[in-house]
């Protein structure tokens, strides 16, 4: 794996990346990934891919009906920052 | 007996009894909880003074001639379920301060059935880790000897129970995390069929895989808390609705021509000399009680670990993609801007096997690479789940080793996650295909447990239970203690 | 810059929220303007463990569209994750629908200027959850998170690329607007954000095949925005396309106060949204039974009311259309007609006159109305039975606008009745006569025009309740020399 995979990687998946931890990051991906990589031998032809072990199975639907009130204060006790019950954070640019 | 050596079902019958009271039992506990933490670290909160109020209120039901069976009994839980108003921190810095403020379902579930909650415990960092040594809160030792794991990720719940510390804890299974666990520390692990246990506040790492399930010191026990945790919920969507049958009465099930299948591919190389001897052993008791064995493959087996690390991380990688420090959890100190809050917070707050898995899954998913690997591993899924169902075609349950050997030292496959992966080799397909499976204890090879695993159909858990229990009763592996803590 | 040569391609992505009681996913509120995440419960917040489960009006709502644009409707459709990071999506991932959205092809017709009518196809609509809201004022170098909106359900409407103007496109918008209305699906309220609108526009030489590289201008919530924000777009593309410059594939915003897009910097790496089918919901399987039973429940459409409208009633198309730009407005009509039968062109013009203007006077819609159906249909009876004359019918509307009154309380009142007695009519005219010799000789002596004189002067006498007709009558016979 290529240093700008990485990067780019771990930018998607917003990890900070110290120098050191691209060499490691590197190593163990290719690793992992020759690893996976096994999975090409298969002969998948036609093979339908499995998203559930519940074959069958379809989504139930809820009655449209309002069953929550309002908890915010107990749940901001866990917010790093809230102020006025707006959750905070550094300001976005758009 | 002492009270920490009974069954859940023999404290069940003390405590009706009046023999003790479920605050003397709780408080003995807790006593060896806090004994034990030093040395086994399997612990990461422990709820005394709560406990104590819990085991007060269940004495006042049992006074009143009120209560249910498992009313007194207590229990821990795997520091993955939501607990309210008890830290609940997945064994992870990013949740190091964070208080739950709801119960999950199997939580409720075991309160409402009258259970007294000892405790938090200890497990791998977000579930990942098959020996307890990413948890941020230090590694777990095994029971039987310090110097080894006692396997993962439910580490902490699996050395509670072998410890006697606890006689029951809840878990989870993703990969084998309740299974290995439960072989390497000598115990009873079971995981249900996908979707029998709701996941609901069971904080999630792959969500197609997951399950709740428990560690216990025998079949009898883990049927006493199935029947409790098992059935629909109907704010987890891929609950099944599906009635939830009386596993107690079903564990008298005769043994007697029960088409036990032998998993060619299970017993192939990279299976340990003694281990496979003590798994034979256990093969053949169940021939004298009149199964049969016959020989069955699953030829795509050895794609089950390749498929798993596919899947498992791609789903990770979007599960944990709401620790971001915003709302709740670790927050990095001063943060520039929002990338910096939110590449510091999760660097900092998740450990190198999570970030690996996040990192992993993160590029399976990516443009130009989902057909070749997340695609690929889907459809191979579906090609192992194929296997399976052809096998329980002929056959009513399969048997086989649950880890290829016992318990090995700490730190020695930190440094290779291939090798740590390969240990998951029998035990993950049961995820894939999402199959109910049982780990019992079935012998020692040099003072360690060996474990025999029972993997059944969909839904199939009585059977698993029956012929546990069938075993159980006739042999004692499941009911040794180690020295240390007798 | 000159347009000519130049032909422009605009596909519309509409976001129009549900108007369920509670969230896609979860049991939480929807209503607007309550304080800041105060409908935000613990599975909107994204907390540990939480898990979707999805509300079955959401799906209905959305097989109503599906049905009512003609399209296919999904035997089985899938949700997938689109995995990105915002602080305003608590997840770190939204649930949409990728490759199995619950609509598929349809198509509407929209009505052009010229009359002209043109069919722009819809590529499919699907099901996903709202992100929340950013709150960038007064928090100094901070922003605050609201995530009241996160959750509530979106149904995302995805045209063909088939519109070739600003005004195609907002006649479209439009469309769209009243039909989801009519469907009850969505309060369409562009201010409080439940019906919103991304144009990805592109231009190319006429001619051409290929599509020119595209600009996405995102969240115009208004229709002339839409209109203004696209126009200025193509200037933009023209004039760079022209000058030797490239169009970059980007994402911008209008901005109202400048009149210009620009572009949004921070939302441009390439975001890469690794969709994939979320494990936590399962497929979603729509049984015929259900789609019928949907199909039986729809309203009579806006093309089909209008149709109907003008056979029915005798109206052009353009007064159909107007007429039947809401179900409300469309309902008040008929009712007005059934009280007042004689004549369905007089209602028509009634309430595309007098009524539309006192409720655009007022800024109210038509369901806040200050006049029943009813109450407007007594007046035009009053008209048709000549009880008083148009003139004075609308200062009559007027009394009841302002009172709430019935047409015959203010006529009573106010003494409006028409004055249809030959003989005080007459009695009029003579002292009118008399008091203006002076141009009674000259209108004898053919200066026609001043009947005109005399009729307002007969009016101005009776207070303008002199009947129209047999005043003109009258006057003739007896200003004839």
């Amino acid at each position: 794996m290529k240093r700008e995979q990485i990067e780019s990687i771990a930018h998607l998946a917003r990890l900070e990346l110290k120098e050191a931890e691209v060499c490691a990051y590197q190593e163990s991906l290719t690793k992992i990934l020759d690893f996976v990589g096994e999975l090409e031998r298969a002969n998948t032809q036609g093979v339908a891919p499995m998203a559930h072990p519940l074959a069958g199975l379809t989504q139930r639907l809820r009655p449209d009906n309002v069953t929550e009130s309002d908890q915010h204060e107990r749940y901001q006790v866990n917010a790093p920052r809230v102020e006025a019950g707006l959750y905070l954070v550094p300001k976005v640019i758009e | 007996m002492s009270l920490h050596r009974r069954s859940l079902a023999q404290l069940a019958t003390g405590l009706r009894k009046k023999e003790f009271s479920s605050v003397e039992l709780t408080r003995a506990l807790i006593d060896r909880i806090e004994q034990a933490q030093p040395g086994l670290n399997a612990f990461i909160t422990v709820t005394g003074v709560s406990a104590l109020a819990e085991a007060a209120a269940a004495d006042r039901e049992l006074q009143a001639g009120r209560g249910g069976p498992l009313t007194g009994l207590p229990l821990a839980h795997k520091d993955i379920f939501c607990t309210e108003g008890v830290r609940t921190s997945c064994g992870s810095r990013m949740l190091d301060n964070f208080v739950a403020p709801y119960d999950a379902t199997v939580v409720t579930k075991l309160k409402a059935a009258g259970t007294v909650m000892l405790g938090k415990t200890n497990m791998d960092e977000f579930a990942m880790g098959s020996s307890n040594e990413t948890s941020y809160y230090g590694p777990v030792k095994n029971p039987w000897n310090p110097g080894l794991v006692p396997g993962g990720s439910s580490g902490g719940s699996a050395a509670a129970v072998a410890a006697r510390l606890v006689p029951a804890a809840t878990a989870t299974d993703t990969g084998g995390s309740i299974r290995q666990p439960a072989a390497l520390c000598g115990i009873t692990g079971l995981k249900p069929t996908y979707g029998r246990v709701s996941r609901y506040g069971m904080i999630a790492f792959a969500s197609s895989l997951d399950q709740g399930g428990v560690l216990t010191g025998s079949a009898h026990d883990a049927a006493l808390l199935l029947g409790v945790i098992a059935g629909f919920d109907p704010r987890d969507s891929t609950s099944v609705e599906r009635e939830v049958p009386d596993y107690v009465a079903a564990l008298e099930r005769p043994v007697r021509g029960l088409k036990i299948g032998l998993v060619k591919e299970f017993f192939e190389k990279g299976l340990e000399a003694e281990t496979e001897r003590r798994i034979r052993d256990a093969l053949a008791h169940f021939t004298r009680l009149g199964a049969t064995l016959t020989e069955v493959s699953l030829p795509n087996l050895a794609l089950s670990v390749p498929a798993y690390y596919v899947v498992a991380p791609a789903e990770c990688s979007s599960n944990l993609a709401r620790f971001d420090g915003v709302r709740f959890g670790y927050r990095c100190r001063e943060p520039r801007d929002l990338t910096d809050l939110y590449c510091r917070s999760r660097g900092e707050g998740f450990g190198a096997e999570v970030k690996r898995r996040i990192m992993t899954g993160t590029y399976v998913l990516s443009a130009g690479y989902y057909d070749a690997y997340y695609l690929k591993a889907q459809q191979v899924r579906r090609l192992i789940t194929d296997d399976f169902a052809r096998a329980f075609a002929q056959v009513d349950v399969l048997m086989g080793p649950t880890t290829p050997t016992p318990a090995f030292a700490l730190g020695a496959k930190t440094s290779d996650p291939i090798t740590m992966y390969l240990n998951d080799i029998y035990t993950i397909g049961a995820n894939l295909a999402g199959l109910p499976a049982l780990s019992i204890p079935c012998g020692f090879v040099e003072e360690l447990p060996v474990g025999l695993q029972l993997i059944g159909p969909h839904f199939g858990e009585e059977v698993l239970l029956g012929a546990a229990h069938a075993y159980q009763r006739e042999t004692d592996w499941h009911t040794r203690v180690p020295v240390t803590y007798e | 810059m000159s347009e000519a040569g130049w032909e422009t391609v605009i596909g519309l992505e509409i976001h129009a929220q549900l108007a369920t009681r509670s969230k896609i996913f979860s049991g939480s509120a929807t209503a607007y303007g309550a304080p800041p995440n105060e409908q935000a419960d613990l599975v909107d917040l994204g907390y540990p463990g939480t898990l979707p489960v999805l509300n079955a009006e959401a799906v209905r709502m959305a097989v109503k569209f599906g049905l009512a644009i003609g399209a296919t409707v999904a035997p089985t459709s899938v949700f997938a994750r689109k995995n990105y990071f915002y602080p305003d999506l608590p997840k770190g991932y939204q649930i949409s629908q990728y490759e199995l959205p619950i609509v598929a092809r349809g198509a509407l017709e929209i009505v052009l200027d010229d009359g002209s009518r043109k069919r722009v196809g819809i590529t499919r609509a699907h099901l996903e959850e709202d992100a929340g809201k950013s709150l960038h004022e007064g928090l100094g170098s901070l922003t605050g998170i609201d995530l009241n909106r996160a959750g509530t359900p979106l149904i995302e409407i995805v045209s063909e690329p088939d519109l070739r103007s600003a005004k195609e496109a907002v006649a479209y918008l439009k469309k769209v607007h009243t039909l989801v209305r009519y469907l009850e699906i969505c309060d369409g309220n562009m201010q409080e954000g439940s019906f919103r609108c991304d144009a990805n526009v592109s231009v190319r030489r006429r001619g051409t095949e290929r599509l020119g590289t595209r600009a996405e201008i995102k969240n115009l919530n208004s229709f002339r925005f839409v209109e203004k924000a696209i126009h200025y777009e193509v200037d933009r593309q023209i004039d760079l396309l022209e000058g030797g410059g490239k169009v970059v594939q980007e994402t911008r915003l209008y901005d109202p106060d400048k009149g210009e897009t620009r572009s949004m910097r921070s939302k441009e790496e390439a975001n890469d949204y690794r969709y994939f089918p979320d494990p936590d919901l399962l497929p979603v399987a729509l049984s015929s039974a259900l789609i019928e039973e949907v199909r039986k429940s729809l309203p009579e459409l806006p093309d089909e009311k209008a149709a109907r409208l003008s056979s029915q009633y005798g109206l052009s198309a353009y007064d159909a259309g107007v007429l039947s730009a809401s179900r409300e407005l469309a309902d008040f009509y008929e009712a007005v007609v059934r009280g007042a039968p004689k004549d369905p062109k007089l209602a028509a013009n009634w309430v595309m006159g007098e009524l539309a203007a006192a409720l655009n006077r007022d800024s109210l819609e038509i369901s806040a109305s200050r006049l029943t159906a009813a109450q407007l249909a007594g007046l035009l009876q009053r008209l048709l039975d000549a009880t008083v004359s148009g003139k004075i019918a609308k200062e009559v509307f007027e009394g009841m606008w302002s009172s709430g009154r019935d047409a015959d309380a203010i006529i009573e009142e106010r003494g409006l009745k028409q004055i249809t007695d030959s003989g005080a009519i007459e009695r009029a005219i003579d002292a009118v006569m008399a008091a203006n010799p002076g141009q009674l000789a000259e209108y004898r002596s053919g200066k026609d025009k001043l009947f005109g004189f005399f009729v307002g002067q007969v009016m101005k006498a009776t207070q303008g309740k002199a009947n129209p007709a047999q005043l003109n009558e009258l006057l003739k016979r007896k200003l004839a020399p």
